[in-house]
């Protein structure tokens, strides 16, 4: 008899704390068996919990299942600019993070750099970038919306303030943080300063910058769900608004299933990049 | 249905040979879809003139036919200013400055003839390729139409004038060419107040209106004021947008709403909150939604506007008739409008609904589409910015609302949509059984009590 190693371990221990969860939901959920207060005429116009003196409940675990088949059954469909389905809406959204984050990256970490290697400017910047960090990205939208006057430009703008912070302090972090004994030694070899910066610098703060990025699209995706609900049109932020109108609970669940699902996603794309550039010391 | 069929549609089944029926083929109809409009319209005319000079076939027939068509069209043209007739009726119908177009809109049956306008086909009846765009909330309709993301859009009736006056915004001069929907409105209590139903005892509770800017906000103000309770002091009212009042009130975060349908009736079929009062029982017919543009749009693309205004009062014309108001609950009910239950949506275009106590209640004038925008509407509402201290210093009534509320445009469309067309633009209505004389509006506003002038 083999011992079963500790992921095959870990990966029953997570199925049956999913099998309790569902378990629990379904006999929190269980219709009541509940009287007909009004009369059938009323009852028709009313819904069905409604027409026993109760308000609506919660979706039951067969609920949400169906709810899932439904718009796995057909995630591309189109219909126009306000009914597209979940698939189309769950790429708006990730093409918004994708476009924010790299245009935040492309801002963020030759300014990193710039401010890394220099304390001078370490010190000038720093105050303007400890302001302006906790900012939620969200106090931003009027003010885009405002100056900008583009919905979907405002949006992406919003992605790109809220991941451009945690890049651009890790990225100058990590390059001032590169061990002095090999800008030593690059000096002594008397290397030039752009090639110092990509063979020496940049490796050495690669760990580092990844890490900020990593960051960076966690909050990315964190902050389209709640920017797509305030401008709305399309995304999964706008889908989840769009069924709290309707009040329909599966579909918002459905909704909270795939953020995480995709924001998981994206965090192990960026954590593989992680690991390729780690090294050990 | 055969009222709905959209006439655009080529598969739609016709008895005669072309798509459209009035060509003897394919072909033809063809041919006359790329004659430019003006020769499209003067044909109009002539037939017209023709038809009207010789009422029976036969006869008009038989006069063509002896005297050939080129010289039966100069012999009228002696008598009849034909090229007059035609330049006038071309002013009428120009061509379209910019045929795509975006409006906005908010998911409430209040816009209901902008949205129905999109799947009955009334904007294509007009040469319009209008997407109707589903928006957040009040504050971000504003901000993208003032952005001209948005050609035109439902608004709340007060909006336009809070944009011209530039309260709550930067001032835009602002128009209000039709009124979309009157009453339709109603507060909805939470159902634990089931047996608080006198609103002298309503002190300390939270309530929901839309905007700032709305008639909700100002109709809960003078319902609780006329019950002797001051809106700012004695309750609590915090603007919520109207998607999210059925969420709050089952989360008891407020005790009640005055908000536009179906969130009333929302409340109702889920079991958390009943209605109490209809706003047609605060102010029998008063404007409630707007379809707004900016003078810009108005006065820059002038054709385009027109049909667009003609398009929306069309729709409301149709929609006024309680006969179709079922097929309008199954149009405007799937997820790319409202996104409601269609029983929810039928109730409240029906006027025949559960109350929520209980009760089936039958008010055929629960709503109403009554596009005619009345100056006195807009004097009234001004009297109500300035009596909760929205608007400041003086205000010269009636100049702001005919320069916001356009009333002859949407007097012209009316009436070739078969809508009697009031006389004036102004008239007195009665608020719960007190006048309002829109010539004396200063004399109106000091005999309020409950002010904050």
């Amino acid at each position: 008899m083999t011992v079963p190693g500790i992921k095959a371990k870990a990966g029953l221990l997570s199925f049956i704390l999913l099998a309790i969860f569902l378990g629990a939901w379904h006999l929190a959920t269980l219709p009541k068996s509940a009287v007909q207060t009004v009369d059938d005429e009323y009852a028709k116009l009313v819904g069905a919990q409604a027409a026993t003196g109760q308000k609506s409940t919660f979706p039951t675990p067969a609920d949400f299942g169906r709810k899932l088949l439904e718009h796995a059954a057909d995630p591309f469909y189109d219909k126009g600019p306000n009914d597209k389905g979940i698939a189309l809406q769950l790429s708006y959204s990730i093409g918004r993070v994708l476009f924010g984050f790299m245009l935040a990256a492309v801002v963020a970490i030759p300014l990193g750099f710039l401010i890394g290697m220099s304390p001078l400017g370490y010190r000038a910047l720093d105050p303007f970038i400890q302001i302006l960090k906790p900012i939620s990205p969200l106090a931003w939208m009027p003010l885009a919306l405002y100056t900008l006057k583009d919905s979907a430009v405002s949006a992406v703008f919003v992605i790109f303030i809220c991941s451009v912070w945690p890049m651009l302090i890790n990225t100058a972090f990590g390059v001032a943080a590169v061990r002095r004994d090999w800008l030593n030694v690059a000096k002594t070899l008397e290397v030039k300063p752009v090639r110092k910066a990509f063979t020496v610098i940049l490796p050495a703060a690669a760990p580092t910058i990844l890490t900020g990025m990593r960051i960076s699209i966690g909050i990315a995706w964190l902050v389209i769900v709640a920017a797509e609900m305030l401008v709305g049109g399309t995304g999964i932020g706008y889908f989840v608004w769009n069924e709290w109108n309707n009040l329909s609970i599966t579909n918002i669940m459905t909704g909270i299933l795939l953020i995480g699902l995709v924001g998981m996603a994206l965090d192990l794309m960026v954590g593989r990049l992680q690991k390729l550039v780690t090294y050990v010391e | 249905m055969s009222l709905f069929r959209n006439p655009f549609d080529p598969d739609s089944k016709l008895t005669s040979v072309c798509n459209c029926g009035r060509h003897g083929t394919q072909a033809e109809h063809e041919a006359s879809k790329n004659q430019d409009g003006d020769a499209l319209a003067e044909n109009a005319v002539e037939q017209a003139v023709m038809r009207a000079l010789f009422p029976r076939d036969e006869v008009r027939r038989h006069f063509l036919k002896t005297v050939g068509a080129g010289t039966a069209l100069s012999a009228i043209s002696t008598f009849f200013p034909l090229a007059a007739a035609k330049e006038a009726f071309a002013q009428g119908a120009g061509k379209l400055e910019k045929q795509k177009l975006a409006v906005g809109f908010i998911p409430i049956t209040c816009a209901t003839p902008i949205i129905m306008a999109h799947p009955m086909g009334f904007y294509a009846r007009y040469g319009l390729d209008v997407d109707v765009v589903k928006t957040a909330g009040w504050a971000v309709i504003r901000d993208k139409t003032l952005n001209k993301e948005y050609d035109a859009a439902h608004m709340l009736s007060p909006m336009p004038l809070a944009i011209s006056l530039g309260v709550g915004a930067n001032a835009q001069p602002y128009t209000m060419p039709a009124v979309e929907n009157i009453n339709g409105q109603a507060i909805t209590l939470a159902m634990k107040h089931k047996d608080r139903r006198d609103p002298k005892t309503w002190k300390g509770m939270k309530f929901a209106v839309p905007f700032d800017y709305s008639m909700h906000n100002y109709l809960l103000r003078y319902y609780v004021a006329e019950h002797g309770l001051d809106p700012d002091t004695d309750i609590q009212i915090r603007a919520v947008p109207p998607p999210e009042m059925v969420a709050n009130l089952r989360a008891d975060n407020i005790d009640g709403f005055l908000g536009p349908d179906p969130m009333n009736q929302r409340a109702v079929y889920d079991g958390v909150g009943f209605i109490h009062v209809l706003s047609k029982d605060i102010w029998a017919g008063h404007p409630c939604c707007a379809f707004a543009a900016s003078r810009e749009f108005v006065t820059k693309m002038p054709n385009t506007y027109r049909a667009l205004l003609r398009a929306i009062i069309d729709a409301a014309a149709i929609a006024s008739k309680p006969d179709n108001r079922k097929q309008i609950a199954e149009a405007i009910a799937p997820a790319a409008y409202l996104n409601q239950p269609v029983t929810v949506v039928e109730q409240i275009l029906t006027g025949t609904f559960a109350d929520g106590l209980g009760n089936i209640r039958k008010v055929p004038d629960r709503i109403d589409f009554e596009p005619f925008p009345w100056h006195s509407f807009a004097v009234w509402i001004l009297t109500q910015m300035k009596r909760w201290g929205q608007i400041k210093g003086e205000v010269d009534y009636a100049r702001v609302a005919r320069e916001v509320f356009l009333a002859t445009d949407a007097a012209k469309f009316m009436a070739e949509a078969g809508l009697t067309v009031p006389k004036t633009t102004s008239k007195t209505f009665v608020i719960m059984g007190k006048t309002f004389d829109p010539a004396k509006p200063a004399a109106y506003l000091d005999s309020f009590k409950i002010k904050r002038t």
